[in-house]
């Protein structure tokens, strides 16, 4: 049970490792603009194009997508860490969701 | 790949890493595996330690099962490079080929273990509607699924919700059936270290 409880640590500790570091270390992009891009909220156009469909329908970007954001001045540097960002974010969201009605089942269980 | 840095942004002790694997294995390097490459302090190093830990960590899931589960949050993203390279490297490591391409025809129907096909239910639900609620999550449990393997289970469907999205934006190349073979062979030996 310990062993179980700590290998689930691991796990979540090296997500959260990676989330905190394409957040809040050196990077191309601004740590602001990075945040939006995590939270696909706040982005102006066109980035808002290509990061909500990296968000929710990854399969539909296009180089199109890619050459508005360079023709508004981002770098393929900024661009890389922020499509990584929104990426990571979605995923991020998932997992939280699904270990929260985890958390909701088990407590239920608990109780009854 | 759609950001040349990524086609050609690389040192030359990362070239000549990418030449031997070339020679060695007889396949154009993975832009999957390129990626990780690039400003690896950005990202690759700790999402590599990350999908390691939840594809090869200690768990009660097999690593089949993991790549199965791997295999079957790419399909409900779509995402054709994901899909074709953890397949195969689900197929390799169940020896197994007729039971993976059961599930991924028919979850249903396929004739699979009920808490693994309960999993899988609930990874794909939560993949493609982005959210699952508690119900969702009682059902997985009633089959004797642990909540250590749901733990475990969410950790594969982080890591996979994150590596499909990026293929498809950054556009990785798909590989011929022998190129992902070779890639699952590497992927079973090596993990994603």
């Amino acid at each position: 049970m310990h062993r179980a409880v700590l290998t689930e640590d691991k796990k979540r500790a090296a997500y959260r490792a990676l989330e905190n570091r394409i957040l809040n270390g050196e990077g191309r992009a601004s740590p602001e603009q990075r945040a939006r891009a995590f939270s696909n909220a706040g982005l102006s156009s066109p980035l808002d194009g290509l990061l909500g469909k990296v968000a929710t329908r990854p399969t539909q970007v296009t180089d199109a997508d890619i050459a508005a954001a360079r023709a508004a001045g981002f770098s393929e540097d900024e661009l890389f860490e922020l499509v990584i960002c929104a990426a990571v974010g979605q995923s991020a969201r998932l997992y939280d969701a699904g270990l929260a009605a985890l958390a909701e089942a088990v407590a239920g269980e608990e109780d009854g | 790949m759609r950001l040349e840095v990524l086609n050609r942004g690389y040192g030359p002790g990362t070239k000549l890493l990418f030449a031997t694997i070339r020679l060695f294995s007889r396949h154009p390097v993975p832009d999957a595996a390129k990626l990780v490459f690039y400003r690896p302090d950005f990202y690759g190093s700790r999402a590599k330690e990350f999908t390691h830990e939840a594809m090869r960590g200690p768990s009660p899931w097999s690593v089949g099962d993991r790549e199965l589960m791997a295999a079957y949050v790419s399909q409900a993203n779509e995402s054709a490079f994901c899909i074709g390279a953890h397949t195969a490297t689900a197929r390799q490591a169940y020896q197994d080929g007729p039971k993976v391409a059961a599930v991924l025809a028919d979850l249903e129907s396929a004739p699979v273990e009920k808490p693994l096909q309960a999993t899988l239910r609930m990874l794909g639900k939560l993949t493609r509607e982005g959210k699952v609620g508690a119900e969702d999550l009682r059902q997985v449990l009633s089959t004797g699924v642990s909540r250590q393997q749901v733990e475990d289970a969410l950790a594969v469907c982080a890591a996979f919700n994150t590596t499909d999205r990026l293929a498809d934006a950054f556009g990785f190349e798909v590989l011929s059936p022998e190129g992902f073979e070779a890639g699952a062979k590497y992927l079973l030996k090596r993990g994603y270290r």
